[in-house]
């Protein structure tokens, strides 16, 4: 371990090190290599047609450049070699004039040079090689240099693109500009292009590839350093230039240095065209002398847009001072502003297609690149693509069982959760280890009798309380149904958690606790706010389980009174007698829940079981045709994959992976970028499913609990005021009350009382009453302070100081 | 607020001139001065000269200017207090007739003259407002009894003063609390609610958590924590598990009181207030008053609805019978409807207080709009009574 980390500090040192020893030696196989390829590129250039033909020197260091790649040091040399021809009908090279200038040029250090990276023109190098005054040995200039933190930041932010990291979103923006502008120029630079026309597919590629081969070349290094090998000191030079080079972006250039710099980029020449040149100017222009070479590193250098010493080794150090000196300034060519912001502008759009350099007479297919650019994508958005399923046929093919919801109700302590949590283990949803888990944890802190209710209450708060908090739900299946349980808080001050779940039900299960004294509590309590809740929210069948029947010896006259007195109770709450059924049951023991008591004292029972009472139940029908409405239920991050989630139930309409949704009230779009029905992923999913919805394109500050989802297409008002026929529980009175519908819970105020409503008819009886008595129907108006979606026919729900004053629907 | 200056004559007009001396003054100062009043109090103006050469430079002038009310703007979040009209006396600055906004400064005096114009413009010292004088002036000197409520629930805090006189509602912090799941993060998100929350209580305090408050001696106000279920019992439990690192903040745990709440909006605000360990603390407060007032009325219109009304129609309707009488005739009025623009409107109300009081006999409690019961009496048109004798006002209202 600590031999790996002092390596890794060493790292700098090392590269170094090599640098100097590998910088003029080569290592034996290292030259075979070359000379084979060497011969290779010769006989191809030869071969080729038109035939060119090249001195060793400038094929060596054509291979040198592309690591020996023998297809593109031919096609570069060729380039060169036609466009050196075209220079000599054209103006006067420019080296010459560099030539001349560079003798003004102040004391700068001049590179060691290479037997390989020899030029066999006339270069600026060669001119300065005999000035001693530059020949500072390598050691000493390396001191004063400062080796890069890697990886380095692009100048938009976020990771070079070479060092697979991820752009940031400036520079993706940037790109996307870039972009755009590279569509625009596009029919003008194909126009005027007549030149060698490469393959789209080299042009392409082989950029990439050496981008890999430096990316490549750099790890090779540091793990050849670790063994040194014979390919060692050879290798380790290359890298010693190449690992800078991945670092940086390839096609950013120096911007101080406009004319050198343009001659060897194609990009570049796209700029040109731009500004209205002659795409013939670009092309005579000379390749890079050796001088320029030194200054921006060398042809494949990437060049970079800050001429950091931070990023140079020691060549570089002319970079950092006043190279324009240097050079003749050719106003021919785009001002450095003008190449400023070129560079930027292309910087990070370009970087992942272009080359670090392309072969300078093989001009780049321009309608090709423009091409490329629109093909690349880069923004931060993230794009799911949609099946374009029709749902709706999708739904009727699937062989879906039968699904519905059902909440579970009653008053606090009645028993639901351990109710729920004995058929959900009655029926397997649960499996016997988990189950032991709990009833030993439960144990331990001395309420074994919660351990079923532990099953739905999986809050740390709630196992400690022994009360549930909020709805739960868990799902098991029957033969032919999926049931979702809905488990609701029976605590008073939870109701509005219970409203959110009874807004998720198709149909209700009313707990009852038979015992002495709880039934008759339960009965002014929350039994009959809940009861009355479900129904106002639109349930219509209820299935009442007489819980705890077990303490009461199944004393068949204490189950007929509760019967009697709870179904004079829920009728005149509206429920129809015949969807109203009774099970005596012990959710503890669990009798009647699953199977029939064996208990004899329940011998008088000869009625249906809980879960036949459920399957009983016959599934409703949704409104699968109408726009989408989604209630969020919650917003939670499920896991690094999907960092946004929200789930709840579909009210109505349908949706599939890759569709558009608007959050109301905030009037945010969002894609869906997966999604769960019933846990299992789904492409789809419609009216009446519980489904999680993963997120993309939407900040998570837009979405809360209550917020409605909804299609662009047939958005959901948001209305700060509405009018609505309650039912009123309580006497009503201008007040301020709590508004919920489903999850949504906001505050308000009833402004006005219309009106009071004959009960059957929905006749005006009175005009604006002072008060509306508890059991009258009237017509109010509604305000809050802020808009929320809402649109009739909502059940919506008004409760003030922890009392349900009065339930009803939209006008 | 200091009373320096009385010279309020038998016809009602005259001057009095006052320094406000804490936040809460602005408030008083805002529901004394009425549109149409004159106000005497320094002023910062820029004035802007320009040079026989046509150079301008312009200067900030500290002078006393007097103006005639034209709007007053009130910001509660601030208790800060903007008066604008037009100048009536000349400085050399300034001409008669110029628009100035006048900003009542903390602890510099201002005069206040309310004279009846010859055509009715301008209202004098009526009995209202001689009574608003009274109630600013703090006669009584129990003024400090105040609390802080922080009503609570799942993801959402709302911070509360509460003054004598008014409610304010400091912050509102709000998150997005994910539900419960398995494995899900609701824990921690509510770990970083309350901790947001009690970040934003002590802001809103001027709470020092340093460690070299703990010698200061300053008296804690009371901090009243609300909610449904136990998110407020949490947040004390939270409050006292940051205490141990932080042991300036034991000096806030004695001082905090849970109480249940029904939810976690600021209308939750009067079952706190009704709640018996809140009442035994702020027994004496104005507010605590009003809110029994306002369940009395509610009670009453339960009961017998006859016997109660609102709005300002019913209202005029059942002072003009004779049912807010003596014998348990309480006419309830917001101090709202006596801020009105219009001089007419204000002297409507004035009228009917008056009347109540003096020839009826009945009793009037003038409660504050900026409290939970003028809130909720705001919702009822400003008005309402309770009656002694049921009258039938169906009529009236299907007359309409």
């Amino acid at each position: 371990m600590s031999r790996h980390r002092v390596k890794a500090i060493s790292y700098d040192d090392d590269e170094y090190d090599e640098y100097d020893d590998g910088y003029d030696s080569q290592d034996p196989q290292e030259r075979d290599l070359l000379e084979q390829c060497t011969r290779e590129v010769l006989s191809q250039l030869t071969a080729g047609d038109p035939s060119v033909s090249a001195t060793r020197d400038e094929v060596q260091e054509a291979l040198w450049h592309y690591y020996n790649d023998v297809e593109k040091s031919v096609n570069y040399l060729r380039g060169k070699t036609t466009k050196v021809e075209k220079k000599k009908q054209g103006s006067p090279p420019p080296d010459s004039a560099a030539k001349a200038k560079g003798r003004t040029v102040p004391v700068y250090p001049l590179p060691p040079t290479t037997g390989s990276s020899q030029r066999a023109h006339f270069s600026a190098a060669e001119l300065f090689l005999d000035s001693p005054w530059l020949n500072v040995p390598a050691h000493r200039k390396a001191d004063i240099l400062v080796e890069p933190l890697y990886p380095r930041l692009g100048l938009l932010g976020g990771a070079p693109e070479s060092s697979g990291g991820k752009m940031s979103k400036l520079a993706a923006l940037a790109a996307a500009r870039k972009k755009e502008g590279g569509k625009a120029t596009a029919p003008s630079a194909a126009a005027g292009d007549d030149t060698v026309q490469p393959s789209r597919g080299e042009s392409k590629d082989a950029p990439l590839s050496l981008r890999e081969r430096l990316a490549n070349s750099g790890k090779q290094t540091k793990s050849s350093e670790g063994s040194p090998s014979p390919h060692g000191s050879g290798r380790g030079y290359r890298s010693g230039q190449s690992l800078p080079q991945k670092k940086s972006s390839p096609e950013t250039s120096p911007q101080n240095l406009p004319a050198v710099t343009k001659a060897d980029e194609p990009a570049k020449s796209e700029h040109i065209d731009e500004k209205g040149m002659e795409p013939a100017t670009v092309n005579i222009r000379a390749s890079p002398s050796t001088f320029a070479v030194t200054m921006v590193g060398d042809n494949t250098r990437p060049k970079m847009t800050e001429p950091s010493h931070l990023y140079t080794n020691t060549l570089d150090l002319i970079k950092i001072y006043g190279q324009d000196l240097a050079e003749p300034f050719d106003f021919a060519g785009p001002s450095p502003d003008d190449v400023v912001l070129n560079a930027q502008n292309s910087a990070k759009g370009l970087k992942s297609k272009q080359p670090a350099s392309k072969p300078q007479g093989e001009k780049k297919d321009q309608a090709n690149l423009a091409g490329d650019l629109s093909s690349l994508r880069v923004t931060e958005k993230v794009h799911v693509k949609s099946k374009n399923l029709d749902v709706l046929s999708e739904y009727k093919k699937s062989k879906r069982k039968n699904a519905m919801n059902f909440v579970v109700i009653g008053h606090v302590d009645a028993g639901k959760s351990t109710l729920m949590g004995r058929l959900l283990a009655d029926q397997n949803a649960v499996d016997k280890r988990t189950l032991d888990k709990y009833r030993r944890e439960a144990e331990k802190i001395g309420k074994g009798s919660f351990a079923l209710a532990w099953v739905l209450d999986q809050d740390s708060e709630e196992r400690a309380r022994g009360v549930t908090i909020d709805i739960a739900t868990s799902k098991f299946e029957t033969e032919n149904t999926v049931f979702t349980i809905v488990d609701s808080p029976g605590h008073r001050d939870f109701i509005p958690n219970m409203i959110a779940g009874a807004s998720q039900a198709d149909f209700a299960v009313l707990v009852i606790d038979s015992s002495i004294g709880n039934y008759e509590s339960g009965l002014k309590g929350q039994t009959k706010e809940h009861a009355l809740l479900v129904r106002s929210m639109g349930v219509q069948r209820i299935i009442v389980a007489v819980n705890k029947m077990d303490t009461v010896q199944w004393d068949k006259g204490r189950f007929e009174e509760i019967e009697q007195q709870v179904s004079a109770f829920l009728t005149t709450a509206g429920f129809q007698a015949k969807n109203i059924s009774f099970v005596p049951c012990s959710g503890v023991r669990g009798d009647n829940i699953s199977r029939r008591s064996e208990d004899e004292n329940v011998s008088w029972y000869e009625g249906l079981t809980l879960v036949e009472e459920l399957e009983a139940t016959k599934p409703y029908s949704h409104a699968l045709e109408k726009p989408l409405r989604m209630t969020i239920g919650d917003v939670f991050r499920s896991s690094i994959q999907n960092p946004l989630s929200i789930s709840g139930r579909i009210d109505a309409g349908s949706l599939q992976i890759g569709d558009h949704i608007l959050t109301m009230p905030s009037s945010e779009t969002a894609t869906i970028r997966s999604l769960e029905v019933d846990d299992e992923p789904s492409d789809w999913a419609v009216a009446g499913q519980n489904v999680v919805l993963n997120l993309a394109n939407i900040d998570p500050v837009h979405l809360r609990s209550g917020d409605v989802v909804c299609h662009a297409s047939a958005p959901i008002p948001n209305t700060a005021s509405f009018s609505c026929k309650v039912l009123a529980f309580d006497h009503l009175l201008p007040s301020m009350v709590d508004i919920h519908r489903g999850r949504l819970h906001v505050p308000g105020r009833i402004s006005r009382l219309v009106a009071t409503l004959d009960k059957g008819s929905g006749t005006v009886l009175k005009k604006k009453p002072k008060i509306v008595p508890p059991g009258a129907v009237a017509r109010v108006v509604v305000e809050m302070d802020h808009a929320v979606p809402l649109e009739a026919p909502a059940r919506i729900v008004l409760r003030a100081g922890g009392d349900t004053i009065a339930a009803g629907l939209l006008e | 607020m200091r009373l320096i200056k009385n010279r309020i004559g038998h016809d009602g007009s005259g001057s009095v001139t006052l320094i406000p001396d804490e936040p809460e003054d602005m408030w008083h100062a805002y529901n004394l001065i009425v549109p149409g009043d004159l106000l005497f109090a320094t002023a910062v103006r820029r004035v802007t000269t320009t040079a026989a050469t046509g150079s301008t430079s312009s200067s900030r002038i500290r002078l006393t200017l007097e103006i005639r009310v034209k709007t007053l703007d009130f910001d509660p979040q601030n208790s800060q207090l903007h008066v604008s009209g037009q100048i009536m006396n000349e400085t050399p600055y300034t001409t008669i007739g110029q628009h100035h906004t006048l900003d009542l400064e903390l602890n510099r005096q201002f005069t206040l003259e309310k004279k009846e114009g010859p055509d009715g413009e301008g209202s004098v010292w009526d009995s209202v407002a001689v009574e608003a004088l009274k109630e600013a002036v703090d006669e009584g000197g129990n003024r400090k009894a105040e609390a802080i409520a922080v009503i609570m629930q799942e993801g959402l805090a709302h911070i509360c003063f509460i003054g004598q006189f008014r409610t304010v509602l400091r912050q509102k912090v709000e998150m997005s609390v994910p539900k419960k799941r398995i494995g899900g993060d609701h824990d921690k998100i509510m770990a970083k609610f309350f901790k947001t929350t009690l970040d934003t209580l002590l802001r809103h305090m001027e709470f020092n958590t340093s460690a070299t408050s703990m010698s200061n001696n300053d008296p804690v106000r009371p901090v009243l924590l609300a909610s449904p279920g136990f998110v407020a019992a949490a947040f004390q439990k939270h409050i006292q598990t940051v205490a141990i690192t932080t042991p300036a903040l034991k000096r806030l745990l004695p001082s905090i009181i849970v109480v249940h709440s029904a939810s976690g909006y600021t209308h939750s605000l009067t079952e706190v207030l009704q709640s018996q360990t809140v009442k035994t603390l702020l027994s004496n407060t104005k507010n605590a008053r009003e809110t029994k007032l306002m369940d009395d009325f509610h009670d009453q219109l339960r009961k017998e609805t006859n016997k109660a009304t609102y709005g300002p129609r019913e209202v005029e309707y059942a002072v003009d019978q004779g049912a807010v009488g003596r014998g348990g005739g309480v006419l309830i009025i917001s101090n709202e409807l006596f801020r009105a623009q219009d001089v007419a409107e204000r002297k409507r109300w004035v009228s009917l207080v008056d009347r109540v009081r003096d020839i009826e006999g009945g009793d009037v409690r003038v409660l504050s709009s900026e409290h939970e019961s003028g809130k909720r009496l705001a919702g009822l048109g400003g008005i309402a009574a309770l009656l002694t004798f049921p009258i039938d006002d169906d009529l009236e209202s299907d007359n309409e």
